[in-house]
């Protein structure tokens, strides 16, 4: 196969996962989307295979082998996967591509003459330039994602661990990292390469151990964007089009995301990076003072309340998921609407541990998609709602986001659920929330606490009606 | 200006491919609903893999010097890794997808 004719199969390649992404900007054409990024994969694959064939059979072997081996981990994984799980699962998956782009420079590095780089011991310093940043970022994405992997699987705490003098020792790793990049530039010698990939991976631990579960949304978002760049770093190696092409895309999806999320949570995207925040400020919130009883609320008093409403705005929160009550709320809706109550639900962008992780969940439990609503597009709803049933979330309707400057969540965009003419709280105690803050809904005399567990409560108001 | 077919680095090409998927993606994906980022992520993760690519030479090198076998080595697990996120990725996205319907009236 001719270079041109692979130069442009690749830019197919590169277009068709432009048009994958663009796919998903509504459900109704995000299949098709996924489609076009499959066929674009095979394109690259078979191009590459067409383009330059393994050298003999026993490479042959190793290709079919591992295309079997992984593949079909990878799709008994997929299979597998709960929805709950998904942040985890992301996070691995961003390590492996991680740690692919690190072992895909190392072939490079020991077989230049393959990648059309130069020879052993005698690579372009160009291509060296752009496979020590692929490795140093792929590294990085490796070790971060593990750790990330670790917190969202609580296999690990989430509590940010925090090494003293550790901006000085980031630094320091930092410039050792550029000294045996400049290294390797001049000398090519293997010791450079391999201090680079031990220096980055360290670097990508120190830089996630210190940020707390509350940031993980944005963590994850920000791996995706770095396993995005180690790509590219690739791909100029390689210079294969389809490989730059992604991971500008990639790189850039995430650091949106990155974006939206720190928007949602009011942080700024340095102070995330910087970490420390969420695990110790439970103790913050200590001198509210004043404690006025909240009305507590029975299932059958919901019920009856519910019934003889005309609209009803769910906002489910991270603690619907963990109590699996997404299928009990749903038949909940279901009766509602049965009864001809207007039913919608409001989902804050940080509502689940990934963006869009909550509209993933209620979509599971069959919860139609035009029924789900954005902040910004349900917000000025609430007023003509007669109630605003939270389940499972609490910091994203606290009302002192908005009207108490002294809140370390001042500044927030929040759900505004009290201006819904009752609002029904499910929740498991009166504590605070993940940001360790009061929230002065809980004592208002328009809110109605319905203490206990997620899905017995929702249960047994499904019963009561 | 002496030679007007003076050969442009193919580095700056590259380097215009990116800077301008840049720009694509920064609006592609500002244009991807927020109900889909969680797909949104998966897929962009499953077409990360697209580093197969290189993953495929480096398996494929002919033995001729001792860094070859290593070259195999390496990308025989950078293919296995990428295989499990090319697979994975885009089924996972594939079953988030189907659940998301539209209200049946």
């Amino acid at each position: 196969m001719s270079a041109n004719l692979s130069a442009f199969l690749y830019l197919v390649a590169g277009v068709l996962f432009i048009l994958s992404l663009r796919g998903l900007s509504s459900p109704a054409t995000s299949r098709q989307g996924n489609l076009f990024g499959m066929i674009g994969m095979a394109i690259a694959v078979a191009t590459t295979l067409a383009s330059h064939p393994p050298a003999d059979g026993v490479a042959w072997i190793l290709v079919i082998l591992a295309v079997a081996i992984g593949g079909g981990v990878g799709a008994v994984i997929a299979r597998r996967v709960p929805m709950t799980s998904m942040p985890e699962l992301v996070a691995a998956f961003h390590s492996l591509v991680g740690m692919a782009a690190v072992l895909v420079a190392a072939g490079a590095f020991y077989a230049p003459e393959a990648f059309g780089i130069g020879t052993p011991g005698n690579i372009h310093p160009q291509s060296l330039v752009e496979m020590s940043l692929g490795v140093a970022i792929g590294a990085l994405t490796f070790t971060g994602s593990v750790i990330a992997f670790l917190k969202l699987s609580a296999r690990m705490s989430g509590a940010p661990i925090i090494l003293p003098f550790r901006h000085i020792i980031n630094i320091a790793l930092a410039l050792a990292l550029v000294f045996f990049i400049v290294g390797l530039v001049l000398s090519g010698s293997a010791f450079d390469f391999w201090m680079i990939v031990i220096l980055a991976l360290a670097l990508g631990v120190l830089m996630i151990i210190p940020i707390g579960g509350a940031d993980m949304p944005v963590v994850i978002s920000m791996l995706n964007s770095y396993s995005g760049w180690a790509a590219a770093g690739i791909g100029f190696t390689l210079g294969n089009s389809a490989l730059i092409i992604t991971g500008a895309l990639v790189g850039s999806s995430g650091a949106i995301l990155s974006y939206i999320m720190c928007h949602a949570m009011n942080r700024s995207f340095i102070s995330v990076i910087l970490g420390g925040f969420g695990g110790e400020t439970a103790v913050a919130g200590g001198g509210s003072g004043e404690q006025k009883p909240a009305k507590l609320g029975s299932a059958d008093d919901a019920a009856f309340i519910m019934k003889n409403a005309s609209k009803v705005i769910i906002v489910p929160g991270y603690g619907m998921a963990v109590a699996q009550a997404q299928h009990a709320l749903r038949e909940m809706a279901d009766m509602l609407k049965k009864e001809g109550v207007e039913v919608k639900y409001a989902i804050h962008p940080v509502a689940g541990r990934m963006p869009g992780h909550m509209n993933v969940l209620l979509a599971e439990a069959n919860v139609p998609y035009d029924e789900v609503f954005e902040l910004e597009d349900i917000n000025s709803e609430f007023a003509q709602a007669d109630i605003a049933f939270v389940i499972g979330a609490n910091d994203v309707t606290n009302p002192a986001a908005e009207e108490d400057k002294s809140s370390p969540i001042y500044g927030m965009p929040v759900l505004q659920v009290w201006k819904a003419g009752t609002v029904m709280f499910i929740k498991r105690s009166l504590a605070s929330g993940y940001a360790g803050i009061d929230n002065p809904l809980f004592y208002r005399d328009n809110t109605m606490m319905l203490l206990g567990d997620a899905k017995k409560v929702t249960e047994n108001i499904v019963k009561a009606m | 200006m002496e030679h007007a077919a003076q050969l442009v680095d193919p580095f700056i090409f590259q380097l215009s491919i990116f800077v301008l998927a840049v720009f694509v993606g920064y609006f592609v994906v500002w244009s991807v609903t927020p109900a889909l980022h969680t797909p949104l992520m998966s897929v962009t993760n499953a077409i990360s893999s697209v580093i197969v690519v290189g993953a495929l030479l480096a398996v494929g090198v002919g033995m001729i010097s001792s860094g070859s076998g290593w070259a195999r080595g390496f990308g025989f697990v950078a293919l296995v890794f990428a295989c499990v996120n090319i697979f994975g990725g885009f089924l996972v996205t594939q079953r988030m997808l189907a659940m998301y319907k539209k209200k049946s009236k």
